[in-house]
C-alpha cells in the first residue's frame, strides 16, 4: 500500500500557517458516488431515497450463489477522473476483497482495489484565497458502497437498509499535503467541482454522494510526522473546517499536556463542535486482502482512454486560464464564473453577444447570483437568459442606462422574462440622459437653485460638490449620465 | 424394455420423445424410488412440484416442442439454489432456506425440459470427501451401506448409482464429482473451469468450483454436459465466453493413435493393488482400441495437497462470511449483542470441518502470513498448471486413478481428517489447473464386498469431447458402468 | 510454523466464530498437523513466478467483462426476505450497531 513519506516533500510551511507553533498535516480520502444508473456489480437502481431494500437485488444482498458483474460506466467514470486529475490510468488493475464483518456489509467483505488501483498519481490545483496550492494524489480506486444502519426507530436494535450497498464509488486518496483547514476545505471544494464538472458524481453532499475523511496530525516544524487521527464522513464544507480546527487544537492540547496521540478514528459531532473517538475497533483491523477470484483483472485499452479523452469537456482549471488570457478577467473572477459548466457557458454566451467580459462577470457574480440564491435556484433555471443579460449590459456600456437602472431592469425581467428590454426602459423611464445640452441646462438650474453649495465649494469644501451632484441627479430623476454630469459640473464650476 | 430406472438418460430421452413413455409415468416411477430412499441421498423432494413439472413437460412433448432432454428426471446437488426446493448446502446454517432465484445450471436443465426430483445430500458447503460432513446425516454407498459414497457430491453419486434418478448435478472443487463417481461406480465429469456457470452455485472456493453431470455413462454425461454448459456472460464474470457445444458429436470417433499419458507420480506406493489392477485392465482395453501409452511426469503432484488446502479454505473463509445471521440463514436464539450474535450464529450453524477450513483460510490470508502461504500457493499452482502444459505436449490426454483406494468405511477417517485430504492427491492437480477431468467405472474390488473402482481421464482445456469420446469407446467394450449395486462379485466386467 | 492457542483465539475472533475450549484445542491440534504438510511449500523456489489467480488464463488472456449500465433488477423485496430471521418495515433487524 502506498504510505505517505515521513517527511513531506512539499515546500516548507509558511510560518503564518502554524498553530501555536505546530505544523498541521492533513491528507484526505474522499468517497464519491458515481453517476451510474445501476450499481457497480449488479443491475439494481442507484436512486437515493427509495423504500428500504427495494433497490437491493440478490447480488447486493449477498444471497447464496450471487456473483458480481462489472458496470462499464463506472470504469468510464474512473477513466474520466484519472484524465481530469492528470493521473496515470492503469492498463491493468485488480479487484480485491477487503474482509470484515459489519451488518451493512452483506458479503462480509467489500470489493475494492488494493495493490493495483485503476487510477494512480495525479494532482489537484486550486486557490486558497489568492494563493495557489497543489495537492498530490496517491491514487483513486473503484469500490462498492455499503448499506445503511438506521437506529432511530428501533429500541436496542438497528434496521439495515441495503439499497445503498453496491453503489459505485471512487475513493480518492491524497498525499498529506495540506497544511491548514482552509487548504483542506479549498481542496475538497475544488475536487467537488471537478467531479461534478465531468459528470462523474452529482456532488450532493446531503445525500452522501461526496464524503470526506480527513487524516489529521500535528508536529513541530522539521519533526517526523505525528500520529494521525482520522475524522470520518465529513459531508459539509462548513463541518469540515470546524472539525479539523477542533481536532488540531485537541491534538495540540494533548501533546502540550505530555500525552501521546493514539491512532484513532473519530467522528465529528456538529451539535457540540467536537470530534470524539469511535468505539475502538479491537486490534488494527486485519482485512486479509486478496485478489477477488470472481473478478478477472480490469484491462483498459489505450484506445478507450483516448476515446474518453476526446469526449471530456474543457476542465475547470483550463477554462480559468483561458478566461484570464482571452477575456482579460482577473483570476478571481475567472474562478468564480467557472464554478459550474452551466455558469461558464452562460457567461460565454453573454460575452459573445455583448463583448463586455468584465461587466458580464460583475453582473453574473453580483446581482444575478444574489437573485438566484434568494430564489434558491441555480443558473440552469435562471429566468433571465444570457441573451437578455447581454442586451442589458450593452445598454449600460453604451450609456443608454446607468448601472443602477440596470438593477431595476433585471428585477423587472426576473418577474416577467417575456418583457422586451427596450419597452421596459421606456415604461420605467430608465433612459439615461447623455445629451450635454440638456445636462448643461439642468446643471445651470441646479447651480442657480443651490447658491450656498456653490459658494461652499468655491470656498474649498469638497463635499459641496457631491451635494450638487446629488441635487442634479434628483432633478434628472436619476437618469443623468453620472460620468458626464460630473465632468460638466466640474467644468462649470472651474 | 428394462425397468424405467435402468434406462439411461439417452434412452429415456428417446422414449419420451417417441411417446413410448409418458413424462408423468417416468416421474412417478422415480418419485416412488426417491421416497423409499434408505441411502440418505435426498435432502428434499416434493411430489407435487415434480408432477407439475412432468405434466408441463408432457404438454410440450404433445405440442412437439420438446427440449433436448424433455421429461428426463434430474436431481440437483443441494449447493445449487432452487426456488422450488429448500437449498441447504448440507448445512444447518441454511436449514429451510428458500432462494428467490434459480441457479443458472438449474435453469438450463429446466429449459432443456428436465423434471426436478429434488435436492441431493452433500458434504457441508461442498467441503469433504465422504458426505459425512453433511449436517443432515451421511449418504451411504449403495454397494455397501457401511461405506461412504465419497464426497462432496455423495448424495448425487449414491442416487444415480442406486437408480433413484437417471441424472444428477454435482460440483467438483478438488475432486467432488470424480471421487464419489468412482466410489459409486458411475460416470461423472468436471468440465474446464468456467464452462458451466457458477451463478446460483453456493460458493466454496471460487477459483476451483465447477458444476458437472453425474450419470450412468459417457453418452449420458455428454448429453447433460451439453445442456448445462455455455457462457453466462450476464451473471458470472468467470464464465468462459466459449459457445455451448454438442458433446455427443465426437463420441463415435476411433481412438487409434491417441497418445495417453500415465503420470508416474500417480502410480506410486500408496495405490491400492486392486485399484492398480483395475487400471491395468483399462489400459489393456484402451490399447486394444489403438491408444498408445506414454510415461509422463507431473512432478508437483504431492504439493497439490498443501496448495489446494491453502487456496480453497482461503477463498472459502471469505465466501462464507456472508453467513452471519443478518439477512438469511441461522441466527442464534440468544445473544447479548451484535458480536455475540455473529459468533454464536456461525458457531451453531457451521459444522466442525467447515469451521476448521474457515479458520485455516483466515489464517493463511492474515497479515504476515499471506505471502508465505496464500501467495506462495498460488505461485506453485501456476507451476502445476505449467507441468500439465508440458505433459500435453507429449500426450493427448492423461489417465490415472481417481483415488488411492475404494470407498472407506463410515467413520473410518473422521478422527483423522488429514488422511482424507491426502486421499485427494490424484484429483487435486486437475482442479488447480482448471482442466477438464472425468471418472469412468473400470473395475470392482474383490474383497471383501465388491466396491467400484474408477479411472480418471484428464484432458487439455476445453477438450471435454475428447475425454467423453475415449470414455464412450471404452464403455462400448466394457460392462463396469452397467453394473448395479446388489449384483455380487463373480462378474469380471472385462472386455467382451 | 506451529500455531499457538493465542492464534486460534485471534483467528476465531476475525472469523466471528465462537469456539469452546475443547473445540479450540482440537482445532489447534488438527490445524497444526495440517501445517506440517504445508511447510513443504516454503522449500519451493517460486522466484519470478506469477501467481495463478484465474485458471482460465492458461487458455487465453482473461479480462474483466464489462456490462452496459442498465437497470434490470427491480423490487423483489418480499421474495428476497422470505428467509430473513428478523425484518421490520422492510429493514433487516440486528442488535444495535454502536459506532
Amino acid at each position: 500500500m502506498n504510505k505517505p513519506t515521513s517527511k513531506s516533500t512539499t515546500p516548507s510551511t509558511q510560518t503564518s500557517l502554524l498553530v501555536r507553533g505546530y505544523e498541521v498535516v492533513i491528507g484526505f480520502e474522499t468517497h464519491a458516488q458515481l453517476l451510474t444508473n445501476s450499481k457497480i456489480f449488479s443491475r439494481a437502481f442507484t436512486h437515493f431515497g427509495a423504500m428500504p431494500n427495494t433497490q437491493a437485488c440478490a447480488v447486493d444482498l449477498a444471497l447464496p450463489g450471487a456473483l458480481p458483474v462489472m458496470n462499464k460506466r463506472a470504469v468510464e467514470c474512473a477513466i474520466r477522473l484519472g484524465l481530469a486529475l492528470g493521473s496515470h490510468v492503469a492498463h491493468r488493475s485488480i479487484f480485491a476483497r477487503k474482509n470484515y464483518f459489519y451488518p451493512d456489509l452483506p458479503k462480509g467483505y467489500q470489493i475494492s482495489q488494493f495493490e493495483i488501483p485503476v487510477v494512480q498519481g495525479g494532482e489537484v490545483s486550486f486557490l486558497v484565497g489568492t494563493q495557489p496550492k497543489t495537492v498530490r494524489l496517491v491514487r483513486a480506486h473503484l469500490e462498492e458502497d455499503a448499506g445503511k444502519s438506521l437506529h432511530e426507530d428501533f429500541v436496542g436494535m438497528s434496521g439495515i437498509d441495503l439499497n445503498r450497498a453496491g453503489t459505485p464509488l471512487l475513493e480518492i486518496v491524497t498525499e498529506p499535503d495540506m497544511r491548514s483547514s482552509q487548504e483542506a476545505v479549498a481542496y475538497a471544494k475544488e475536487l467537488h467541482k471537478i467531479v461534478t464538472w465531468i459528470h462523474v458524481c452529482d456532488g450532493n453532499m446531503q445525500e452522501g454522494s461526496f464524503r470526506c475523511d480527513a487524516n489529521v496530525s500535528v508536529r513541530k516544524p522539521g519533526a517526523e510526522l505525528g500520529t494521525r487521527r482520522e475524522i470520518k464522513n465529513l459531508n459539509s464544507f462548513k463541518f469540515m473546517q470546524q472539525a479539523i480546527d477542533y481536532e488540531v487544537l485537541w491534538q495540540i492540547e494533548q501533546l502540550e499536556d505530555g500525552n501521546a496521540i493514539e491512532q484513532a478514528t473519530v467522528l465529528f459531532d456538529p451539535e457540540t463542535g467536537e470530534t470524539r473517538s469511535m468505539r475502538t475497533k479491537e486490534d488494527a483491523a486485519d482485512y486479509r486482502y486478496f485478489p477477488d477470484p470472481d473478478l478477472p483483472p480490469l484491462v483498459i485499452a489505450p484506445e478507450w482512454i483516448e476515446e474518453v479523452r476526446g469526449s471530456m469537456p474543457e476542465l475547470p482549471r483550463a477554462m480559468v486560464e483561458r478566461f484570464v488570457s482571452s477575456y482579460g478577467l482577473p483570476e478571481y473572477d475567472a474562478s468564480t464564473v467557472t464554478q459550474s459548466p452551466q455558469m461558464a457557458s452562460y457567461f460565454e454566451a453573454t460575452v459573445k453577444e455583448c463583448g463586455q467580459a468584465k461587466l458580464a462577470s460583475n453582473w453574473i457574480m453580483g446581482e444575478l447570483s444574489r437573485k438566484l440564491n434568494e430564489d434558491n435556484t441555480d443558473i440552469a433555471h435562471c429566468p433571465v437568459s444570457s441573451h437578455q443579460l447581454a442586451e442589458l449590459i450593452t445598454n449600460i456600456a453604451k450609456g443608454e442606462i446607468s448601472n443602477n437602472s440596470g438593477k431595476v431592469l433585471l428585477d423587472a425581467l426576473w418577474s416577467d422574462p417575456n418583457a422586451k428590454i427596450s419597452a421596459l426602459i421606456e415604461i420605467k423611464g430608465l433612459k439615461q440622459v447623455n445629451d450635454s445640452g440638456a445636462l448643461e441646462k439642468l446643471i445651470d438650474d441646479v447651480l442657480a437653485a443651490n447658491a450656498d453649495n456653490v459658494a461652499q465649494f468655491k470656498a474649498g469644501k469638497e463635499k459641496a460638490f457631491n451635494a450638487l451632484i446629488g441635487q442634479a441627479m434628483k432633478a434628472s430623476k436619476g437618469q443623468a449620465n453620472p460620468q458626464q454630469l460630473t465632468e460638466l459640473l466640474k467644468k462649470k464650476l472651474s | 424394455m428394462s425397468e424405467i430406472h435402468h434406462l439411461s438418460v439417452a434412452e429415456l430421452s428417446l422414449a419420451l420423445r417417441n411417446k413410448e413413455l409418458g413424462a408423468v409415468e417416468v416421474a412417478t416411477h422415480f418419485l416412488k424410488r426417491v421416497e423409499s430412499d434408505k441411502l440418505g441421498s435426498f435432502l428434499s423432494h416434493d411430489p407435487e412440484i415434480t408432477l407439475k413439472q412432468a405434466k408441463a413437460s408432457q404438454e410440450r412433448i404433445n405440442q412437439n416442442q420438446s427440449g433436448t432432454l424433455e421429461g428426463v428426471p434430474i436431481a440437483h446437488k443441494d449447493v445449487f439454489v432452487t426456488k422450488d426446493f429448500p437449498s441447504t448446502a448440507g448445512s444447518k446454517m441454511l436449514e429451510g432456506y428458500r432462494s428467490s432465484f434459480d441457479a443458472t445450471v438449474v435453469n438450463k436443465f429446466a429449459l432443456a425440459g428436465c423434471v426436478s426430483l429434488g435436492k441431493l445430500n452433500c458434504d457441508e458447503f461442498a467441503m469433504g470427501s465422504s458426505n459425512e460432513n453433511s449436517a443432515y446425516g451421511p449418504a451411504l454407498n449403495p454397494w455397501d451401506s457401511q461405506k461412504v459414497p465419497g464426497g462432496s457430491s455423495g448424495g448425487s453419486a449414491a442416487a444415480v448409482s442406486a437408480r433413484l434418478t437417471p441424472a444428477a448435478t454435482g460440483t467438483d472443487t478438488g475432486g467432488s464429482i470424480r471421487q464419489p463417481a468412482s466410489f459409486c461406480g458411475i460416470t461423472g465429469i468436471k468440465p474446464t473451469y468456467g464452462r458451466a456457470s457458477r451463478y446460483g452455485m453456493i460458493a466454496y472456493a471460487s477459483s476451483l468450483d465447477q458444476a458437472g453431470p453425474m450419470a450412468k455413462d459417457a453418452m449420458d454425461c455428454a448429453l447433460l454436459l451439453g445442456a448445462m454448459c455455455g457462457p453466462d456472460l450476464d451473471r458470472d464474470s468467470t464464465s468462459l465466453d466459449i459457445p455451448a457445444e454438442d458433446f455427443t458429436k465426437n463420441l463415435g470417433q476411433s481412438i487409434k493413435g491417441l497418445k495417453i499419458g500415465l503420470p508416474k507420480e500417480f502410480f506410486g506406493e500408496g495405490l491400492d493393488p486392486q485399484v492398480k489392477n483395475a487400471l491395468e485392465g483399462a489400459k489393456s482395453v484402451l490399447t486394444g482400441l489403438g491408444a498408445e501409452f506414454v510415461s509422463i511426469s507431473l512432478p508437483k503432484t504431492e504439493l497439490s495437497i498443501p496448495v489446494y488446502y491453502i487456496i480453497a479454505p482461503a477463498e472459502a473463509s471469505s465466501n462464507l462470511s456472508r453467513f452471519d445471521g443478518v439477512r438469511y440463514g441461522h441466527r442464534a436464539k440468544e445473544y447479548s449483542d451484535l458480536m455475540e450474535m455473529y459468533k454464536k450464529s456461525r458457531a451453531e450453524g457451521f459444522g466442525a470441518e467447515v469451521k476448521k477450513r474457515i479458520m485455516t483460510g483466515a489464517y493463511v490470508l492474515s497479515h504476515g502470513y499471506y505471502d508465505a502461504y496464500y501467495l506462495q500457493a498460488q505461485k506453485i499452482r501456476r507451476m502445476i498448471a505449467e507441468d500439465f502444459k508440458i505433459a500435453f505436449s507429449q500426450c493427448d490426454l492423461i489417465m490415472g486413478p481417481v483415488a488411492p483406494s475404494t470407498a472407506w468405511g463410515l467413520g473410518e477417517k473422521t478422527a483423522d481428517p488429514l488422511s482424507s485430504y491426502l486421499a485427494d492427491i490424484f484429483t487435486l492437480p486437475a482442479s488447480l489447473a482448471g482442466l477438464p477431468a472425468m471418472s469412468v467405472p473400470c473395475g470392482m474390488s474383490a474383497t471383501p464386498k465388491p466396491l467400484p473402482i474408477g479411472m480418471q481421464l484428464i484432458g487439455n482445456y476445453v477438450q471435454e469431447s475428447k475425454l467423453l469420446n475415449v470414455a464412450h469407446q471404452y464403455q462400448l467394450q466394457t460392462d463396469w458402468h452397467k453394473m448395479n449395486p446388489g449384483e455380487s462379485a463373480g462378474l469380471t466386467g472385462g472386455s467382451k | 510454523m506451529a500455531l499457538q492457542p493465542e492464534d486460534i483465539r485471534r483467528i476465531a475472533h476475525l472469523a466471528r466464530l465462537e469456539l469452546k475450549e475443547a473445540e479450540g484445542s482440537r482445532m489447534l491440534a488438527q490445524i497444526n498437523s495440517f501445517f506440517e504438510i504445508v511447510e513443504q511449500i516454503s522449500a519451493v523456489d517460486t522466484k519470478d513466478i506469477v501467481p495463478l489467480a484465474h485458471p482460465a488464463e492458461l487458455l487465453r488472456e482473461v479480462q474483466l467483462r464489462l456490462r452496459e449500465d442498465k437497470v434490470s433488477e427491480f423490487d423483489e423485496r418480499a421474495a428476497h426476505q422470505q428467509s430473513a430471521p428478523a425484518v421490520e418495515n422492510g429493514l433487516f433487524l440486528v442488535p444495535r450497531v454502536v459506532e
